[in-house]
């Protein structure tokens, strides 16, 4: 253990000297009206079986184990929490973690579509942020992606035999940065380059959200692990039940 | 690694552009992201626009604490739920 918080300890840190000096942009998710309506269309076709898949998957553990409404409810309140910090970035401006990652690794990925997209309505309803069009989109990239990679991270980590701590924390991690590399690449490709094109527009988009992005996805991967800390000390029978039901659904 | 100091180590990554970049705002992306998308598409015109607009930054504020108020509400309640459950056997 002691091995594994020096590797964080110094990630963090390398991290922070590489990008202290990069060109400040910003990172969030996609304005209303900003995607023309063919993406919009094609995302949001995209986005919706994962989302009835999610619901499917929930109504089922919400029926079968009551018991789990209440970690249920702690996952999204964790999303909740997290996207509403606007947080200062090294690269001068702000954005803010997803929390997607610690209902993927509690419930799988397909639930926490469901609870992402509930987050982003609250947001493209009440605050005009992100938007209506645009939530296909922005569901893809931060109730899509963003759990699947956690999901993903979290079995490589496990397979690599890292510890269960690092594991938590590399997949909220990846979680978060995904998120945002999936944003680029769904305005690089609706709004291309002229002389670079899609692949042009991308890097542009993509260095500018990801140097904003390290510093957020590396706080969202600590306060994950430390909520994953308090579930392990006090919910451990649930989460026993989960990791059966998860590797029985293998 | 015990919860304090991943809670002291989060904390520090947040103050610390405070600290270390100067001369910034720390801007929210949303103005950013369409001088962008403006700057790569000079023609684009949003087709669509918000239904709700919260009429200022104060009570864009006031949501956005209330959704994290809500959001830390209920965390303390399950998180206060569940050791009390373990204290009591």
């Amino acid at each position: 253990m002691k091995r594994n918080a020096w590797w964080i300890v110094c990630t963090c840190l390398t991290v922070y000297v590489l990008f202290a000096l990069s060109p400040s942009v910003y990172a969030m998710h996609i304005m209303e009206g900003f995607l023309p309506w063919h993406w919009a269309l094609v995302w949001w076709l995209l986005f919706l079986p994962f989302f009835f898949v999610g619901l499917r998957t929930m109504t089922r553990i919400v029926k079968q184990q009551p018991e789990m409404k209440m970690l249920l409810a702690l996952a999204t309140a964790f999303t909740f929490v997290l996207s509403a910090l606007k947080i200062p970035s090294v690269t001068g401006s702000s954005s803010h973690p997803t929390g997607t990652g610690l209902g993927a690794l509690l419930f799988g990925p397909f639930v926490m579509t469901v609870i992402g997209t509930a987050v982003l309505m609250f947001q493209a309803l009440l605050l005009a942020h992100g938007g209506l069009t645009t939530l296909g989109a922005n569901a893809f990239s931060m109730a899509v992606i963003g759990p699947f990679v956690a999901y993903v991270s979290f079995v490589a980590c496990q397979k690599l035999r890292i510890s269960m701590r690092l594991s938590v924390f590399v997949a909220a991690m990846f979680a978060n940065l995904a998120t945002y590399v999936m944003t680029s690449i769904q305005l690089a490709l609706a709004f291309p380059d002229a002389t670079g094109g899609v692949w042009g527009a991308f890097l542009k988009f993509a260095s500018i959200f990801a140097f904003t992005q390290i510093p957020l996805a590396i706080t969202e991967g600590l306060l994950t692990v430390v909520v994953w800390n308090f579930l392990h000390t006090y919910t451990k029978q649930e989460l026993n039940i989960l990791q059966q039901k998860g590797a029985s659904a293998k | 690694m015990n919860n304090r100091l991943l809670l002291f180590l989060a904390a520090l990554l947040i103050v610390l552009p405070l600290v270390v970049v100067k001369h910034t705002e720390f801007a929210g992306a949303d103005a950013l992201a369409e001088e962008m998308i403006q700057q790569l598409a000079p023609n684009y015109e949003p087709w669509f626009d918000v239904f709700f607009e919260p009429p200022g930054g104060e009570v864009e504020t006031l949501l956005f604490s209330l959704q994290a108020a809500i959001g830390a509400g209920v965390i303390g309640y399950i998180i206060g739920l569940y050791r009390g459950r373990k204290r009591n056997g």
